[in-house]
């Protein structure tokens, strides 16, 4: 049990996706304009990262090592993924249009989000089982969401603030994502 | 011949995929430690770039338009397992360095972009030469951050393990934030504004 809370805090505040291992970037700075945005964005990917990473260890030990093809392994996970994030997003317009309304146009981008297939990779290279798996997701997707959302604030504040021209935008967001990265460091001594 | 070598240009300079579309920003920023990470990481996207690029190209006329983009994901993914088990056989260092990134070109949005937006509407010829012009673009890039970020977060310049110069002082004591993954924002963070400045991202 422990053991899954570290994990868990590993995942989700230590080895950040965003801010330590440099995963998911691309949304990180497109959606984090608007907060309700970014939690919807955030809350997608927490979704998909789980979901794929419960389906891809099954087909991983269950398909690719009995057959002895673990070398496909990046063309499996990647279709998975695909279609993984189309049955979802059929599901939820059936079955809640108040949230397929909120996540929009963000499923379908979450297919070339490099931190879900990141979390799936994760979980193959460190030999994880089936539940060290899924709360690895979790965490991840859990941190993932966290940060969306902390940077989605702090940029709704910065359009206010009187910047240089040069460093509007991108530039200065990323100056913040350091300033947070530095903040997370601190949680590398809990463990 | 000079629309080749304009659209090869434009690749590097006005189309840039990283400073100027912001488009593939997490392995710039990942591996970008050293400059033997960004030579290799530059060598696997460009094989990847250039082989999806031509073999799109070719195909442009077989695939439906409805499953294009599961098709070019295939080409993609098969491109980059055969980089992945090459550079894993043959550099494993290399391999072990850039670890998760190397599989993870395959959800890089500047291959699957480049697939979508030019080679599946342009001749070989044409995506070849857009293929080379990208794939350097981003290695320009990626060779730009890693230089400012090995310089000044370990004091010395090294080549695959030849150390070609160090700087006095820096070299006992560097900035080892710039090694750490928040020196990567920082670092991107002053190029673009520098760009931006000099007036090369007026279009955005």
């Amino acid at each position: 049990m422990s053991n899954l809370i570290g994990i868990f805090l590993g995942m989700a505040l230590i080895n950040n996706f965003i801010l330590a291992r440099f995963l998911g970037l691309c949304p990180f700075f497109g959606v984090s304009k608007k907060m309700s945005n970014a939690i919807s964005m955030g809350l997608a990917v927490l979704l998909v990262m789980t979901g794929a990473s419960f389906v891809t260890w099954f087909i991983f030990h269950y398909v690719l090592v009995p057959y002895n093809v673990q070398f496909m392994h990046i063309v499996v996970f990647i279709l998975v993924i695909a279609v993984f994030v189309q049955i979802i997003e059929m599901a939820i317009r059936r079955t809640n249009i108040t949230l397929y309304n909120a996540l929009g146009i963000y499923l379908p981008l979450i297919t070339t989000n490099c931190a879900v297939l990141g979390v799936t990779l994760i979980n193959m290279n460190e030999n994880f089982s089936l539940a060290e798996a899924v709360v690895s997701a979790l965490g991840g997707g859990f941190g993932f969401m966290l940060v969306l959302a902390m940077m989605s604030n702090i940029r709704e504040r910065l359009d206010l603030a009187d910047l240089p021209d040069s460093f509007r935008g991108i530039p200065v967001a990323m100056l913040v994502a350091m300033l947070l990265g530095l903040a997370f460091l601190g949680f590398g001594g809990m463990i | 011949m000079g629309r080749v070598l304009e659209t090869f240009i434009n690749g590097i300079t006005k189309s840039n995929p990283t400073f100027i579309l912001l488009l593939g920003l997490c392995p710039t920023l990942a591996v970008s430690t050293s400059l033997d990470n960004a030579i290799g990481m530059t060598a696997a996207v460009m094989f990847v770039l250039i082989a999806s690029n031509i073999t799109v190209s070719i195909i442009k006329k077989f695939v439906p338009s409805m499953v294009r983009i599961p098709t070019f994901i295939v080409i993609i993914a098969t491109f980059v397992t055969i980089t992945d088990l090459s550079m894993q056989a043959y550099l494993p260092s290399l391999s072990q360095s850039l670890g998760i990134f190397v599989p993870l070109i395959v959800v890089n949005c500047i291959i699957l972009g480049r697939a979508e937006a030019f080679a599946s509407k342009n001749s070989v010829k044409d995506s070849f030469a857009d293929a080379l012009g990208i794939g350097l673009g981003f290695g320009v890039a990626i060779f730009i951050v890693s230089f400012i970020r090995q310089l000044l977060g370990t004091g010395e310049m090294s080549l695959f393990s030849w150390v070609l110069f160090k700087v006095p002082g820096l070299s006992d004591n560097p900035m080892a934030i710039f090694i750490l993954p928040m020196g990567a924002f920082l670092v991107i963070a002053f190029l673009l504004a520098m760009f931006r400045y000099m007036g090369v991202m007026e279009g955005e």
